[in-house]
């Protein structure tokens, strides 16, 4: 792998670029499905491949290939040297770099057990269990399981002397449950809605989330959502469960905070963002008890690496500090065009065969004081809770979102009293984190994140949301429906 | 000026060169296991990125992947990889061999089609969706449309963001039944934004030749949106009479379509369960399945080589028909129509060559005909909130208009919107022409601009 990148970067210098990057990887794949019984899925997967990256005339150009004969990385070089020269036709300011030391590193992410030598036996062992769990309750009219895991091996090289070996593990797992009668369909998943749960771990996580073990309380709430109330129409004070809120980060706090979203490069697709530089250490973006960081540091969370891909250091950058907006997700030429002297390594590609864009490492809200989630539902006298994603919808700038979650529960004088189907709740997300006013200190999870999607074309990617339940007030419910 | 000093694009990878692996991965399986089916794909689409004016983004991937199914006996799986050397493609038989005796048995697993059932339909019709200039096209060309977008929007004092992108794609597919398809075609792809003070306008044209991608007149038309959206006012949300354009329509549209799967009806999971045969939409909606349409694309045989079929799916607002699978079709006592997906998979089927019948009046005669309303120009994060009704949620973006008295009055801040696509399409008062149309949330579709009563928008944001 090494000689294939050295080769790439030297061809691309060699005609003529004044900097190149290059990734080499190769990725192994495994996604198996379950639906009723049956497997409907199972899906094996290896993917090899070069990305050359280059500056030249002070514009980019980026070439892929899969032909890794020394005449096929030459080819794809020096295409990506001419792409370079056509783009910098049109180019008013030439792209600059922010400095960054040539690392030279081996890092693999955290795993105990490597989730490539569990047999596939095992592994529907475990989904066919969990199936028969949910099929057990009835009025159950689908159960569907799912796993996934990728071993990832990248290598990056630059011609400014970096040279970084990662090796990532990627598992997931998760089940959903579906109750249809004439006039309702209704559904719900564990850990997560969107496939489960997804970490930076092996085998290991399969055990720690249990499938077997909660799918026949899952598959029995899907049923009673059918006959639950609708969740009514109004504004009041609101829980939101930990998974549900990584969600809310994700879209409200860690889209804005890409900084090529602010300064307009992402504008014609993904959009946007209220978060413009004017405002750097003058926006209250929430109450002082608010901090939110973007953390690809922690490594077992999926957001987490050691190097991103241009090389840069992984590092947990402040973005609201106590409330305050205070950092971006950067690059290295998007850090330059506004003055921060260091990209705080946001960039990344979907694959071999995608140019790097920023991206969300981990955006994490630091847990509060509010204890575990019993405890705050303890605490509240009137409100609902809001449990795991099904519909998610936020304007091109970040501020009008609008949530629906698969099950709601009314709380009074502190507990639970019902469920509620059909609850969503929305608002503009600055008046939503200023309303924050009470984080969970327990029950905190690195919530997983896979199927991002941003750029032209549009890139997928994995991202990591820690989050403890939190309540705010003031919110608007039940409008989805109302 | 287009420049022609750079190398071409070369097509990716040829049928011969596909039927080359194919033929390699069949040979190496023999008889060793009861069915194989191969497929290669292949792409070269290069995309230029560009916002404030500069290019930010620029990049030519190529790809080659080969994908195997196996089928022995009532075990069925999937290897795929993008090593297409000799060994890479043995060692992917070999896997796939070894791993399905692993397997389970699954009594819905299928052998692959008899041959007499993959042959493809006679049809009189130029069915080459390949155009050189396009498939072909050099980073020197894709820089020049940039440019000419780039140069009308400053001609507006106005900054520009976009994509102009273009190549080609290929998929084969070929079975140890002696089944082999090969498609090829060319897309051409641009969307542009043009950006104001405080307002913006947006555009975007896919078609399979870039003859057809007119750039400059794109970002005209984006530009003309921004300028006339400028310093947008409130209105309150509440139901209005709104008309969206072919982009907005195909969006929303698109959360319907996999409702006609069979599989989902199966599943339980469509809003369409025992309403087949049921007038469900207005009298005037009429939409059908159709790769022949001269203004679709794709390819002629679906995942499993079965030749597509035209099926009527709304006829006068009757759910006329569901497309199958080969494993739907089984269950539910019907043919196949040749919308299957490759196997294994949840899904089944999906009908991906939608074309909805359109009328006769423009956008302009539209607006003319209101007394109050609201134009749209985009809808953007549109998320299905409730599968019962197709209820869906997202914004408008880049250009929203208040009609007053048949007239735009002016810009508004942009609404958010909770509509079921069952009640939108019982109240479609007027149709346009239907046109090729590409939005963002659905892929491209044969759709009118529609003209709609009782659109619910239920908050404003700030912008």
């Amino acid at each position: 792998m090494l000689e294939i990148a050295k080769q790439a970067v030297d061809t691309a210098t060699a005609s003529g670029a004044s900097y190149a990057d290059a990734r080499v990887i190769e990725r192994e794949s495994q996604n198996i499905q379950t639906k009723g019984m049956n497997v409907s899925g199972l899906n094996l997967g290896n993917s090899y491949g070069l990305g050359i990256r280059v500056l030249c005339n002070g514009g980019w150009g980026f070439a892929a290939t899969q032909d890794l004969t020394r005449e096929g990385i030459d080819k794809a070089a020096r295409k990506a040297v001419e792409i370079a020269r056509a783009s910098a036709r049109c180019m008013e300011k030439p792209i600059e770099l922010a400095p960054e030391p040539a690392h030279k590193a081996v890092w693999k992410s955290p795993c105990k057990i490597d989730p490539f030598t569990v047999s596939i036996e095992d592994k529907l062992a475990v989904l066919f269990k969990t199936a028969e769990t949910m099929l057990a309750v009835k009025g159950v009219t689908l159960a569907q399981t799912d796993m996934t895991f990728i071993k990832e091996h990248k290598l990056f090289v630059s011609s400014e002397g970096a040279e970084i070996d990662q090796t990532f593990i990627r598992s997931s797992c998760g089940l959903t449950a579906n109750a249809t009668d004439d006039h309702d369909r209704q559904k719900r998943s564990y850990p997560n809605s969107f496939g489960g749960q997804h970490e930076n771990a092996g085998w290991e996580m399969v055990g720690r989330w249990d499938l077997p073990g909660n799918a026949q309380r899952i598959a029995e709430e899907s049923v009673q959502l059918l006959k639950a109330p609708q969740c009514p129409h109004g504004v009041g004070t609101v829980i939101i469960g930990a998974s549900q809120l990584g969600l809310q980060i994700h879209e409200s706090c860690g889209h804005p905070s890409e900084l090529d979203r602010a300064l307009g490069q992402e504008i014609n697709f993904a959009g946007a963002s209220f978060l413009t530089p004017d405002l750097l250490g003058h926006l209250k973006y929430g109450s002082p008890i608010v901090n939110l960081v973007a953390d690809a540091t922690a490594t077992g969370a999926l957001g987490g690496f050691a190097y991103d891909d241009e090389g840069v250091e992984a590092q947990c950058v402040p973005l609201v500090k106590d409330g305050m907006f205070v950092g971006y997700l950067s690059s290295r030429d998007t850090a330059n065009l506004i003055g921060i002297k260091r990209s705080g390594g946001a960039m990344r590609a979907e694959s071999w065969h995608h140019q790097p864009i920023i991206r969300m490492t981990n955006i994490s809200l630091r847990p509060g004081t509010a204890g575990s989630l019993a405890d705050l539902i303890a605490n509240t006298s009137d409100g609902i809770y809001f449990d795991t994603n099904k519909s998610w919808s936020i304007d091109d700038r970040r501020y009008n979102f609008q949530f629906s979650t698969e099950a709601g529960y009314k709380i009074k004088n502190g507990k639970i009293v019902g469920l509620l189907k059909n609850a969503s709740y929305g608002g503009i997300t600055t008046e939503f984190w200023n309303s924050c006013d009470a984080i969970c200190s327990q029950d905190y999870v690195d919530w997983g994140v896979p199927n991002c999607g941003k750029g032209q074309p549009s890139q997928t990617m994995w991202t990591g949301h820690g989050a403890a339940p939190a309540r705010f007030r003031n919110v608007q419910y039940g409008i989805a429906h109302s | 000026m287009a420049s022609t000093r750079l190398e071409r694009q070369q097509i990716v990878i040829s049928e011969s060169e596909s039927k080359r692996l194919i033929d390699l991965a069949l040979a190496h399986a023999g008889k060793r296991v009861d069915g194989v089916e191969v497929t290669v794909t292949g792409s070269n689409f290069a995309t230029s990125r560009f916002a404030n004016n500069n290019m930010t983004q620029n990049q030519a991937p190529e790809r080659v992947s080969v994908s195997v199914r196996v089928i022995s006996g009532k075990r069925q799986i999937r290897l795929s990889s993008d090593d297409i050397s000799q060994s890479g493609i043995e060692h992917l038989v070999d896997n796939a061999i070894k791993a399905v005796a692993l397997l389970p048995e699954d009594p819905t697993v299928l052998p692959l089609p008899a041959l007499a059932l993959t042959e493809p339909l006679a049809r009189d019709v130029d069915f080459n969706r390949y155009d050189r200039e396009t498939g072909e096209m050099s980073a020197d060309q894709r820089s020049d449309s940039v440019n000419s977008m780039i140069e009308a929007a400053k001609k507006h004092n106005l900054s520009c963001a976009g994509t102009y992108g273009a190549g080609g794609d290929s998929i084969a597919i070929g079975n140890s039944n002696g089944m082999f398809h090969y498609h090829n075609e060319s897309a051409c792809e641009c969307s542009v934004t043009a950006v104001a003070a405080n307002s913006s306008g947006w555009a975007k044209v896919h078609n399979p030749k870039s003859i057809h991608v007119d750039a400059r007149a794109l970002a005209e038309s984006a530009a003309k949106n921004a300028i006339l959206s400028a310093d947008p006012k409130d209105v309150p949300p509440g139901k209005y009479t709104v008309i969206l354009p072919p982009s907005a329509v195909v969006d929303l549209l698109g959360f319907l379509w996999g409702d006609f799967s069979a599989t989902s009806h199966i599943d339980k999971l469509s809003s369409l369960l025992g309403k087949v045969g049921q007038k469900v939409f207005g009298e005037n909606i009429n939409i059908k399945d159709d790769v022949f349409h001269p203004m679709q694309a794709g390819a002629r045989f679906d995942g499993e080589g079965l030749p597509r079929t035209v099926v009527t799916l709304v006829d006068k607002g009757v759910v006329k028909n569901l497309v199958y699978g080969r494993k739907s079709a089984a269950k539910m006592n019907a043919k196949p129509t040749g919308h299957g997906v490759s196997e294994p998979s949840p899904e089944g089927e999906f009908p991906v060559n939608l074309v909805m019948e359109g009328g006769t009046a423009s956008i302009d005669e539209m607006v003319k005909s209101t007394d109050r309303g609201i134009l749209l120009s985009r809808v953007w994060y549109v998320r299905l909130v409730d599968p019962t009704t197709i209820l869906l949620t997202g914004m408008t973006r880049d250009g929203t208009f208040l009609i007053e008295n048949g007239k735009i009055s002016y810009g508004i801040k942009n609404l958010r919107f909770n509509v079921s696509v069952i009640d939108m399409l019982n109240n479609v008062l007027t149709l346009g022409p239907s046109v090729r149309a590409a939005g963002e949330d659905s892929f491209p579709a044969v759709v009118p601009a529609l003209k709609v009563a009782n659109f619910n928008f239920s908050s404003t944001t700030k912008f």
